[in-house]
Order: structure tokens, then C-alpha cells, then sequence
């Protein structure tokens, strides 16, 4: 963070502090627990600017069910039992009405079982991971973003179309690149039953050595590599792999990494022509979302990436499930967030009563250099929303059965 | 390479000083992130990313010699180990310094102008960046042989890493020797962090991602010894980059598992010697009084504690229980190095394989809550007599990382076996029984399992065996001459250790609920390192008030900054320079006077 954002970052404070005595009633508290430093950080900074917006034009426009908004945020390191701790205080100190917010899977299964535990709704807005509203979910935990499941069975329908049968993955050896990789599979030999898998390769995360497994891919020779790494690890892959040509000769799948945190950094480097899960922010028409773009970047001098976006549209729903539910009793949220509807930037999206996932979906789309901005983008992409990849409502309680 | 240079500087620093420097994987940090600044900034065309790996390394070299003059030097008379702590604060604080200047979106670096290519060699396409820095390590390696064999200032390092206390007695400044010494590590650190700018992303956790590794490549090679360190480079190197393709699943430990085979054959690495016997006293720890707490206080603070919990907001309640679960801890942790002079950067193990022992017969064998509390410490306990049984046999640095070795195996294995530990995703649910789920009675028996641990553990190191664990601690050769079996008394400690930090583990699974392989990695080993060293290493007293006072810290200092790491780290800094034996360290110097 830069020192003019620390400023503005404190004078926001000042002013949050300075106004609350002018409230007519206490404030509306939500605790946001998120990996604000370590590895979710790329992600969570610009996640919590967006929500700082959020709340800012609420507050301005009187806030909610006439009260102010004030959001707590604390970081969780990165650690689910830091996470719960935070959690513990937030409720039982600052008597929030809700949490909000984690980025990993392991730190949003711990909090998500502490609010069962201890009856407080819990919102997920960042985890993937299928289990948190699946095999460990529960009344109280809703999630936002669209899980490692949907976002695998939307490539899928893309790649079974292709001419590609011998596919090879590489991804970090953690539950979230196995399901990346096993939702994709499955749903691609489903369409195209004579796929092959040539190779698996599962390095550490955060601590990929990335030369050794560009040569063994190119040994195996697939027509096609699916790709779960992110952040540094997808950073470094992309070198070696660049420098020994396995761009040339493999179609790349890969999921994410079309999102502006991962492809951004790569700057001119990217490669094109990959298959791969994203936000095109730039190149979406709708009114609502080029005004999104344009109070973001007007506000932080900057673009907005999708960890933005999450956060305003979880910030969005919080407060569209207070106004339905009138009130900010726990009972009365989580049945407001029951089949909630909420307009958001990029359009409606609602929450479903069988699972509490929402059906905000993503873009699937092709990569391409962008001379202009210096950056990869993705083109020729189509939103896919949510329900068209999510289980049904009977499948759905059959995966929930176990709990 | 890049490892060796990185891990040549941390062997060098060691080898000289006895510093575990922790702030090594930050220097590298910094410089990475400086050279892409100056390659971006420096109009020279392409030379200008070779100058910025070189001014990048020059800085961070002096930002060593500032960091070694301006706070290890003050420190240097404490116990060793509270250097140790010290290096701990900066990464703190470079982290964040880190986040703040730069930002914490991952960066990608210029390639090197010249060599962003690729050569064929034998079929294979190899990088040409690769090539040169294969190239370039023997001549760094050679600059640095020439610079110890064949100068002054060389002898005097070597003779320094073999008997410290002799060069100093010949009338070497040893302050000097210290700073430069330092100084050239941190540059090699440094020029590690800015070669690797076109290999890799820059990120804010690239400190945390090499350091241990640096370290597995300074001990498997043999602590001071720089040749070592190459050969432990090149081997770790090509495990890390092939071993992985050969057995996938033991991608996260096996440099470990090399580790601990080496050190378990060769307990001095690779290239190593044999310690000598330290003239005045026994491994890190010099003998020092213990300080004696006065029975009224500690009857007082039970009395609080009995009495007020009830009375405190429920959050205070949750803080109260977790302050208890890591004093116990950091109190089983005192045991091995405060009394017994073995500093273990594994302890992890027991608390995480404490808390996975309760949490695994909840899960699978439906167990009462009581009887899994009950069985942690047991496991743990069984646990430390198969890693003790090997650890023990070595002595101080290897000593330590041998435990981490084996606490990042039983990282590893909690980490892949999914079917039973749910992998990454650990264990939910694993709450108290109903009649004791109040936070406020969950206090009390959280009181009562780590009060009784606390009361074993001072009894134990009142008690004969723990007088023995001394003697073996500040002269393990006359503990020996006087018929004592010093490995059998250190095992033993180390399983009673092991057993009370299970318990530990145990207390604090069901106040979260949950357990996640993240409780046997390096940072759960780190805190009560942290934590015995701030309270005062010489006193089991110290290690509950550095655990009340760390954990305080971090929950108020969290709460109150998004930078919060800086903030703590500055916090720590001033800690050590003002009690630099710890708190009750130096109260106890002031009370004798």
C-alpha cells in the first residue's frame, strides 16, 4: 500500500469516527475477517477498498434500515485458528451483527464451523472450496463467489468442444487444485469420452521450482495443460515455460487465471490464447458495472480487479438481507438470505435457499495481449452464471447429506 | 544457486556469530524487490539490471552492517539466543516495510538483458539465465575460498567459527570481525534476492518461502562451512527440482526427509566438524539463576485467577484460555531449552499432533471430550519418544533443526493423508461436550489441565531430574564423568516435553474448534520460542509471562493496525534492548543486585 492510500486510509477512519456520534441510533457492525497479509493479500487489498466504498456510498446515502454501517477488519495471517480468535471478539466484544470476508479454504471452513457452533451468519466471500456450503455446510454460512466446482464445469463445457484428447494438469498439491482438476476432468470426459490424462503434477504451493515440471510436460507431450496454480507460483511457471516453448505446442486451460490479480502482473509476458476463468472489467458494457469501474478507479487511482468486485457485491448483499430482513437479528438475516435477490454491478444474482451459494457467475474467455495497457486480457469471453453449472436442489441435499 | 548464495551468507553469519538469523530471508526480500526498482529506474539502457542486482546487494549489505551495529551488537552479552529474537522482530518489520513501499500485489521483474533466452542441450531447451547462474556460483564460491584461505581477515574468520573464545582471548576485535562477517552475509543474501528477480514473482511471503529452506541447505552442508553449503545447494537443489516429479505426495517434506537421514548419519552436515566443547558453559544457554517467584505472588495469581474470569467480557474469557493453552506450551518448550539447553525449532509436533491425537478420536472413534483432551498429550508424548530418540543424539543448531525436520514430516504427512486428517482442510467440529461448552467452564478446565501442567512441569524441574537435565545442560562431559547418561535424561525430557505440549494442543483444539495442519508448521514452533525468550529463558516463570505478554500484544496490536506486524516488531525490538535477558532475566540481575 502506497502512503498516500495509508492517508487516505486513516482519514477515512478519522471521518468514520467523527460521524458516528451523529447517528441517530448505533451503527450496524460487520466483522470482516480476511488474509490481509501473507498470500491472500493481492487479492484482499483491493477486496477491501471496494467494501470501504461499499459502506462509504451507503453511509451516504443514510445507510441501512437508517442506521450507519461500520465494518471491523481484522487479519487472520493466513491462519484459520487467528480467524476464529478474531471471530470469538468480534461477536462476543464488539457484538457484530454478522462476519463477513476469508480468502483460504482452510480459514473459511474454521470460521464457517465456529459460526455453527455459536449461531452467527457467516458470509464466505473469497473460499472456493466446495465443502463450505456442501459436505460442511450449514444454515448459518453463505458464499458469494462461484466455487472451484462451478468454475471447473464452465471450462469444461468450453474444452470438450476442442479437438484436444491427451490433457495433462499441474496445480498446488492443496484440496483446491485436486478439485480444480477433478470437477474439470470428470466433466470432460463426460463430453468427450476419449480423453486421455498423460500426467499430474502437484508441487508445493508458494514454492514451485518451475523448470524441472515444464520438462517433464513437455516429455509427456499433451495436446493440452490444465493449470491451477496462481499468484507466484503461475508467475514463475510462465517463465520457464515461455523460455523452453511449451506455449507453442500446448493448449493452455486455465482456471483464474484470467482474473486481473493473476494476469496483471505478468504485464506483457502473458501468454495468449489460454482458456481461462476471469474478469474482463474492462470490456463488460453493462451501465451499473461501468460506473463500478469508474467510482473504483476515481476513488484508488487504480483498476479495479475481482477481489473489488467480490467485495462490493458481498457488501451489497449484507445490506439487501438486513433491509429484507428488517432487522439485524441473526434468526431473521438467515432467512432473509434464503432466496435473497440483489442487484449488483454486473446484474442480479440471488442466493439459494437449498445451499446459500449465490449464483454470481464468472467470464470464461481467451487470452490476449493488450499492446495499449501493457497487460494480458481476455476476449471473445461470455459470462456464465451460476445456475448453469451448480448441482441441482436434490443433488445438492444429497451432498449435504453427511452432515 | 540462487540457494547457495543465500545459503552461504547464513552459514558464514552462524558459523561466526552463533546468530540463527531469522531476518536472512528478509534481506533477500528486500533486495529482490529493490533491484526491480532500480532496473526500472536506472536509465543504462540494458546494463541497467546488472547494476541493480549489484546496488541492490551493496545496500542490503549495509543495511546488515546497521542491523549487526546498531541492535545485535547491544545483545551480544545476553544468552545467544536473544539475537534470535531479534532477527525475529525484523522480519516482522520488513514485511510490512516491504507491503507498505511496494504494495502487496505480486510484481514480475525485468528478464536479464542478454540471457532471456534458451540454449538446446541435449533435446532439452535449458534457460540461458539458468546457465549463467550455474556459472556463476563456483565463482562466487571461489571469491569467497580466496577471501577465507588466502586473506587475513579469512584466518581470522575460520579460526573464529572453529573457537570464538580463542581468537578473542589472542586479542582479535571480535566486534569488527562480527560486523563484517555480517555485513558480507547479508550482501550474499542480498545478491541472492536480486538474481532472482527473473526467475520468480516478487511476493511479500518470498522471505518465509526461502529461509527455511536456506537453513535445511546450511545444516545439511555443515554450519560455517561454505563449501558445504555448495554441495548441500546443489544436492537440495536437485531434490527440490526432480524429487518431486518422482514421488509427488512427499513433495512438501522431502528436503526435509534428507535432512534428518544426513544429520541422523552425519550429525555435523556434509562438511562439517564436530563443536568443540564450549569452555565456559553448555550449548546456547549460559547458567543463570534461575529467578525464584515469591509463593504469595503465585498464590495471588491463582486467587485472580479463579476468582475474576466470571466477572470478564466472554472475548477475555477465549484470550484467557488460549494464554493458558500456550503458557503450558511455552513452559513444556522452557524444559528443553531453558533446562536443558536444547533448543528445539520443532515443538510444533506436539502441539499439533497433541491437538490432531484429540481431534482424530473425536472424529473417528466418537470419543467423549474428555477422554481425546485426555489422549493428546499421550500421542504427542508417544510421538516425541520415536523424533527424541534421534534428536537427541545432536547438539545445538543441528539439534534444533533435526526437530523442525521431524516436525515438518508430521506437517506433511497430517497435510496429504486425507482420507484420515481431512488434509488441508482439517478437522471441524471438534467442540467441548455440552456441560462444558460456556466459555466461562471451559476456562476452568483449561485452568485446571494447564495449571496442573505448569505445577508438573516446576516440580520437575525442581526435582532431581531436572537438576540433572542442568548438569547435562552446562557440562554435558562432567555431567557424563560423574556417571550420568546425559542422551537417556535429555530423551526423557523430551518426551515429558512433548508429553505437556500435547496437552497444550489438546486445550486449545476444542477452544477452535477445529484443527488444521497449520498447527504443526514453523510459525507454531517460532511462538514459544518467542514467548520463552521474552519472559526470561532462565526461569520457567518466564516462559507463562512471555506467553500472556506475547499473546496480549498480538491480540491488541491486531485489532487496533492493518500493520500490525510492524508495529509488534518494533514492539519486540525495544523488548529485547531494554530486557535483554528477558523480563525476568534482567528483573532478576536488578534484584541480586
Amino acid at each position: 500500500m502506497s502512503a498516500r492510500r495509508a492517508v487516505a486510509a486513516l482519514a477515512a477512519a478519522v471521518t468514520l469516527v467523527a460521524a458516528a456520534p451523529c447517528a441517530a441510533q448505533a451503527p450496524i457492525r460487520i466483522g470482516e475477517i480476511n488474509s490481509f497479509s501473507g498470500i491472500g493479500a493481492p487479492f484482499t487489498g483491493p477486496y477491501r477498498q471496494a467494501i470501504e466504498m461499499a459502506v462509504e456510498e451507503v453511509n451516504a446515502r443514510g445507510g441501512v434500515l437508517g442506521r450507519k454501517v461500520e465494518v471491523l477488519f481484522r487479519d487472520d495471517k493466513g491462519q484459520p485458528a487467528e480467524a476464529v480468535k478474531h471471530a470469538q471478539e468480534l461477536v462476543a466484544s464488539e457484538k457484530v451483527s454478522l462476519i463477513s470476508g476469508t480468502f483460504l479454504s482452510n480459514v473459511g471452513l474454521a470460521v464457517s464451523d465456529w459460526a455453527k457452533q455459536n449461531r452467527t451468519l457467516f458470509v464466505a466471500a473469497e473460499p472456493l472450496t466446495e465443502a463450505i456450503t456442501w459436505a460442511k455446510g450449514h444454515d448459518h454460512v453463505f458464499r458469494v463467489r462461484p466455487n472451484t466446482y462451478e468454475q471447473g464445469r464452465m471450462l469444461a463445457e468450453k474444452a470438450g468442444k476442442l479437438k484436444y484428447v491427451k490433457w495433462a494438469t499441474i496445480g498446488p498439491n492443496y484440496e483446491y487444485g485436486k478439485r480444480a482438476w477433478e470437477t474439470f476432468r470428470d466433466r470432460l470426459k463426460e463430453l468427450k469420452p476419449d480423453v486421455q490424462v498423460v500426467g499430474e503434477h502437484w508441487p508445493t504451493l508458494g514454492k514451485l521450482e518451475a523448470g524441472p515440471f515444464v520438462t517433464a510436460i513437455l516429455n509427456q507431450n499433451p495436446d493440452a495443460l490444465y493449470v491451477s496454480l496462481f499468484g507466484s507460483d503461475w508467475i514463475a511457471f510462465v517463465r520457464e515455460a515461455k523460455k523452453r516453448g511449451l506455449f507453442d505446442k500446448t493448449f493452455v486451460v486455465g482456471i483464474l487465471l484470467g482474473e486481473p490479480e493473476y494476469i496483471d502482473p505478468l504485464g506483457l509476458e502473458a501468454p495468449e490464447g489460454m482458456l481461462v476463468t476471469g474478469y474482463p472489467w474492462y470490456d463488460i458494457g453493462a451501465p451499473p458495472h461501468k460506473d463500478f469501474v469508474a467510482r473504483f478507479t476515481k476513488k484508488y487511482d487504480k483498476n479495479p480487479v475481482l477481489g473489488s468486485l467480490v467485495g462490493y457485491v458481498t457488501y451489497l448483499s449484507i445490506f439487501e438481507a438486513i433491509r429484507k430482513a428488517g432487522s439485524t437479528d441473526t434468526d431473521k438475516l438467515v432467512a432473509a438470505f434464503r432466496g435473497l435477490r440483489v442487484e449488483t454491478p454486473i446484474g442480479p444474482i440471488s442466493y439459494r435457499a437449498s445451499d446459500g451459494q449465490s449464483t454470481m457467475g464468472a467470464w470464461v474467455g481467451t487470452t490476449k495481449l493488450d499492446a495499449r495497457r501493457g497487460v494480458g486480457i481476455m476476449v471473445n469471453h461470455e459470462y456464465v452464471p451460476g445456475e448453469k453449472v451448480l448441482p441441482s436442489d436434490d443433488d445438492v441435499k444429497k451432498l449435504r447429506s453427511g452432515n | 544457486m540462487v540457494l547457495f548464495f543465500i545459503a552461504s551468507g547464513l552459514s558464514l553469519i552462524f558459523g561466526v556469530t552463533r546468530v540463527v538469523n531469522f531476518a536472512h530471508g528478509s534481506f533477500y526480500m528486500l533486495a529482490a524487490y529493490l533491484a526491480y526498482t532500480l532496473a526500472a529506474a536506472l536509465p543504462l539502457g540494458g546494463a541497467s539490471f546488472y547494476v541493480a542486482v549489484a546496488l541492490a546487494a551493496l545496500a542490503v549489505g549495509a543495511l546488515g552492517t546497521v542491523v549487526e551495529v546498531g541492535l545485535l551488537r547491544r545483545v551480544y552479552r545476553a544468552p545467544e539466543l536473544y539475537q534470535l529474537l531479534l532477527t525475529f522482530a525484523l522480519v516482522l518489520v520488513v514485511s510490512d516495510v516491504v507491503k507498505l513501499v511496494w504494495g502487496s500485489e505480486n510484481k514480475t521483474g525485468p528478464s536479464a538483458p542478454g540471457l532471456g533466452g534458451a540454449v538446446r542441450i541435449a533435446g532439452q531447451l535449458v534457460p540461458t539465465y539458468d546457465l549463467a547462474l550455474i556459472a556463476l556460483g563456483p565463482c562466487v564460491a571461489a571469491a569467497l575460498w580466496w577471501l577465507l584461505y588466502r586473506t587475513r581477515w579469512g584466518v581470522l574468520i575460520r579460526a573464529a567459527t572453529l573457537d570464538r573464545e580463542m581468537v578473542a582471548l589472542l586479542g582479535v576485535d571480535q566486534a569488527r570481525l562480527f560486523t563484517g562477517v555480517f555485513a558480507l552475509g547479508s550482501l550474499l543474501a542480498g545478491l541472492a534476492g536480486a538474481l532472482q528477480v527473473p526467475r520468480q514473482a516478487l511476493t511479500t511471503v518470498m522471505d518465509a518461502a526461502i529461509i527455511t529452506e536456506a537453513f535445511v541447505v546450511v545444516v545439511v552442508g555443515g554450519m560455517g562451512s561454505v563449501p558445504g553449503a555448495l554441495l548441500a545447494a546443489v544436492v537440495i537443489g536437485v531434490i527440490d527440482a526432480f524429487g518431486v516429479l518422482v514421488l509427488p505426495r512427499a513433495s512438501l517434506v522431502l528436503t526435509f526427509v534428507v535432512m534428518a537421514v544426513v544429520l541422523v548419519v552425519r550429525p555435523w552436515g556434509l562438511l562439517g566438524r564436530p563443536e568443540a566443547q564450549a569452555r565456559s558453559a553448555g550449548g546456547a544457554i549460559t547458567a543463570g539463576r534461575g529467578v525464584g517467584v515469591p509463593r504469595w505472588l503465585i498464590a495471588v495469581l491463582v486467587a485472580v485467577l479463579l476468582v475474576v474470569p466470571p466477572l470478564l467480557p466472554t472475548f477475555y474469557v477465549w484470550v484467557l484460555v488460549e494464554i493458558l493453552a500456550f503458557a503450558l506450551f511455552a513452559a513444556s518448550l522452557h524444559l528443553l531449552m531453558g533446562t536443558g539447553g536444547m533448543v528445539s525449532f520443532g515443538h510444533a509436533a506436539a502441539f499439533g499432533l497433541g491437538a490432531y491425537g484429540a481431534a482424530l478420536l473425536v472424529r473417528w472413534a466418537k470419543a467423549p471430550m474428555l477422554v481425546a483432551l485426555a489422549a493428546a498429550p499421550v500421542t504427542a508424548a508417544l510421538a516425541a519418544v520415536v523424533i527424541g530418540f534421534f534428536c537427541v543424539r545432536l547438539s545445538s543448531i543441528y539439534f534444533a533443526m533435526l526437530t523442525l525436520a521431524f516436525a515438518q514430516i508430521a506437517y506433511a504427512i497430517v497435510h496429504q493423508w486425507y482420507d484420515v486428517t481431512g488434509g488441508d482442510n482439517g478437522l471441524l467440529g471438534i467442540w467441548p461436550a455440552p456441560w462444558l461448552a460456556s466459555p466461562v467452564r471451559y476456562y476452568y478446565l483449561a485452568l485446571a489441565a494447564c495449571g496442573a501442567g505448569l505445577a508438573a512441569l516446576a516440580a520437575i524441574g525442581r526435582a532431581p531430574f531436572g537438576l540433572t537435565l542442568r548438569a547435562a545442560r552446562d557440562h554435558a562431559r562432567r555431567a557424563e564423568a560423574v556417571g550420568i547418561d546425559v542422551h537417556a535424561h535429555q530423551w526423557r525430557a523430551f518426551v515429558v516435553a512433548g508429553f505437556f505440549g500435547g496437552l497444550a494442543g489438546g486445550t486449545f483444539v476444542f477452544l477452535k474448534g477445529s484443527v488444521f495442519p497449520e498447527s504443526l508448521a514453523v510459525p507454531v514452533s517460532v511462538e514459544p520460542l518467542v514467548m520463552v525468550l521474552l519472559g526470561g529463558v532462565h526461569s520457567l516463570a518466564g516462559a507463562p509471562l512471555g506467553a500472556a505478554l506475547y499473546k496480549l500484544l498480538d491480540t491488541v496490536v491486531t485489532r487496533y493496525t492493518e500493520y500490525w506486524q510492524l508495529v509488534l516488531g518494533v514492539i519486540l525490538v525495544a523488548l529485547v534492548l531494554v530486557f535483554p535477558r528477558g523480563i525476568l532475566g534482567v528483573l532478576g540481575a536488578r534484584e541480586r543486585g
